[in-house]
């Protein structure tokens, strides 16, 4: 087993475990914090397998976005933010374990004095920009999958909109054609109440 | 750069094209559009479909014919199939018009544009040649139906539904996507056409490409509903307004067919030992859960999608013939084709029949409804005949047909599909096939009842509008007219196969 192996297999129960954590976690802010951990370490994978753009688009997008998602969880679950600050030293270890983790994967990849693959077994062959190849792929023969993404995301957009938007509050106007044929037993009321004695 | 890139052949994806315009251009005029003038965004969506259906006409070619890098295909299975989804949407539309109307937080023009971008992602579905471009068919389907369903926001069910259906949807995605990923790990290419070549040249990881056809097996009998991957369907179509359950009982169910087709058939034929017998299994499953399960049904919409799985575990069975029948003894691909073909246009006949058949059942539920009442239960059906003896009949012939009585176009259906099972030797099957069909017959007969026999609990009269009483006594003419003459149908599936799957 070489090197490279060794570090995929490593990446990969890193990942397992990220995952598993996901959904084990009661907390949500550790299931936000491992989401990022295995999503760093997808990256991770993929940067192993040479995709460097898509590894570092996944860091980018969602690294990114599940950041946003995460302060999402903190907005929607009412929690209050000072409590979160006292808390910063609870989640601290844990943060800081992934953290490590993080970094100890980036420097396994990037340590590139093993992971210099002989030309012959490259994936990419040399003088082949993967951004460029992705980018020439995507508007060339995955164009139509492409455009179909796209019409995805507005159909994504319309749902949430339809989904959320509960329209204006009306405003207190009075409409003048229902007062004109208003009638005096739409205002008034009279109730008969039987005489109380006593 | 780009020296070796063709520029590709937009003609075949013409109605793609078209109706991804017009459902954006609709989306902008109903902005403009007054509530109380929703009808003008339902007009342009019909006008919309129909333009399709008018384009698939002029740009259809018997060959097949490959564009945008052999990512899309365009050959006589979709288009016939493509003209009966802009069909089945456009009486979709009309017989849900009334219902949505009444009730005001679904009658928006989202919901004909979503309407519109399901109609668009069938399509997708059904013209795809690629993994890629089956996913995103699939999910562009599913994302405006999850919407759709969950549009009526007030409704606690329907909330449930939508999150139900949401969840299990990415879960069969995500099956599905892993299932693709193993079977481009053993083959190399994304391409079914590819695919087939590199499976037929038996020159691939035999473990990998069965464990990923596992998964994928697994994702589409989710989309199919299918027993075991079955447990959103009653509570999606009893929790959703009931005009989406009709949109979601109906033309998706041709969809799905094509991309079994595409993917089992067209792709994986070569290994069809591996999957025939899932399929067998999970038909026979769904035959036995959805017939039984269907008869303990209170809720008329519930008891329709118990009967949904049981009719495509029976549909699936066309599928699996046609397998048996192609490859040999000795494992070779091969065999009498006009066996398969046989096989293959019963099961497409047997889709066509059931969307015909859901169409006319669900409107029926929708012309009953009224703003406030949804006529979803059994006992609402008692003493129809009473109320209106039409529309009793006709929601008798579709009961009737749905149960598989002779002649109504389900008898024939059912018979097709079956000649296919006894033809490929499986004479077990066709018997079981038979059990549960009468099995099943019991709680379709049960509606004839309650509705000839009891006393009605609901003296209303039954108001609909010309439209929806004209085309709803179509429809149920229809299940009459072609249950006596099937075969100007089964020609038309069998001709649309041939040209398209086994070409001379």
């Amino acid at each position: 087993m070489d090197f490279q192996t060794l570090v995929f297999y490593f990446l990969s129960a890193i990942l397992v475990f990220a995952a598993l954590r996901v959904i084990t976690a009661r907390n949500p802010i550790h299931a936000a914090l491992h989401l990022i951990l295995a999503f760093f370490t997808c990256g991770g994978i993929w940067a192993l397998l040479q995709a460097e753009f898509l590894a570092i688009a996944i860091i980018l997008v969602y690294v990114g976005a599940v950041m946003v998602l995460f302060l999402f969880v903190v907005m929607m679950l009412d929690v209050n933010i000072d409590r979160i600050r006292q808390g910063f030293w609870n989640y601290l270890p844990l943060g800081a374990v992934l953290g490590l983790l993080m970094v100890m994967e980036m420097g396994l990849v990037l340590s590139s004095k093993y992971l210099q693959a002989p030309a012959a077994d490259a994936v990419v062959p040399a003088g082949v920009s993967n951004v460029r190849e992705i980018g020439r792929l995507m508007f060339t023969d995955f164009v139509y999958p492409f455009e179909l993404a796209s019409i995805v995301l507005l159909v994504g957009m319309i749902a949430a909109i339809v989904l959320t938007y509960r329209g204006r509050k009306p405003s207190k106007y009075t409409n003048p054609n229902q007062q004109v044929f208003v009638k005096a037993k739409d205002r008034i009321r009279v109730l008969k109440m039987p005489v109380e004695k006593d | 750069m780009f020296d070796h890139f063709v520029v590709p052949n937009l003609l075949p994806a013409a109605p793609e094209i078209f109706l991804a315009l017009m459902a954006s251009a609709i989306l902008l005029i109903d902005l403009f559009v007054k509530d109380s003038r929703r009808t003008v965004t339902f007009a342009l969506s019909v006008l919309a479909l129909l333009g399709c259906a008018a384009i698939q006409l002029w740009v259809a070619v018997p060959d097949v014919t490959y564009t945008f890098s052999h990512m899309f295909v365009a050959d006589l299975m979709s288009v016939l199939l493509k003209l009966l989804v802009y069909l089945t949407v456009i009486v979709v539309l009309f017989y849900s018009r009334a219902y949505v109307i009444d009730r005001g937080e679904m009658n928006k023009g989202e919901y004909y544009v979503l309407t519109l971008f399901a109609t668009l992602g069938m399509m997708v579905m059904i013209s795809a040649n690629h993994f890629v471009t089956v996913y995103i068919g699939i999910e562009l389907l599913s994302l405006s139906l999850y919407a759709m369903v969950a549009m009526n926001r007030d409704s606690l069910a329907a909330s449930e539904a939508a999150i139900k259906y949401f969840v299990l949807g990415a879960l069969a995605s995500g099956l599905l996507l892993y299932g693709m990923s193993m079977i481009y790990g053993a083959t190399g290419s994304l391409e079914i056409t590819a695919v087939a070549r590199q499976v037929h040249g038996a020159n691939v990881n035999g473990n990998l490409l069965v464990f990923g056809l596992i998964f994928l097996v697994a994702g589409l009998a989710f989309k199919l509903g299918v027993v075991p991957f079955h447990m959103w369907i009653p509570d999606v179509y009893h929790g959703a307004p009931t005009s989406v359950t009709l949109l979601i009982g109906s033309a998706p169910k041709l969809a799905a067919f094509a991309v079994v087709i595409r993917l089992l058939v067209s792709g994986l034929l070569a290994a069809a030992n591996e999957w025939q017998d899932m399929l067998i299994i999970m038909a026979v499953l769904s035959m036995a859960i959805g017939n039984l399960a269907a008869i303990a049904q209170t809720n008329i919409k519930r008891m329709l999608a118990y009967s949904a799985i049981s009719h495509m575990g029976f549909m699936l069975l066309g599928i699996v013939t046609g397998v048996v029948a192609v490859v040999g003894a000795d494992g070779t691909v091969g065999g009498d084709i006009s066996n398969a073909l046989d096989a293959y246009s019963s099961a497409m006949f047997y889709v066509i029949a059931y969307v015909l058949m859901s169409l006319g059942t669900f409107g029926m539920i929708l012309m009953m409804a009224r703003a406030g009442f949804e006529a979803d239960t059994l006992d609402d059906f008692k003493g129809l005949n009473q109320r209106s003896p039409w529309f009793a009949a006709i929601m008798m012939m579709l009961m009737f047909s749905m149960a598989g009585v002779p002649f109504f176009i389900g008898f024939f259906a059912k018979f097709a599909v079956l000649m296919a099972v006894i033809a490929a030797g499986y004479t077990w099957l066709a018997i079981v096939a038979v059990l549960f069909s009468l099995i099943g017959a019991f709680y379709y007969l049960r509606v004839v009842k309650l509705m000839y026999f009891d006393a009605p609990t609901d003296e209303t009269p039954i108001r609909a509008g010309l439209d929806m009483r004209l085309l709803i006594s179509a429809n149920g003419v229809a299940v009459a007219l072609f249950g006596m003459f099937p075969q100007s149908i089964m020609a038309l599936c069998a001709a649309a196969l041939v040209y398209s799957h086994f070409p001379h």
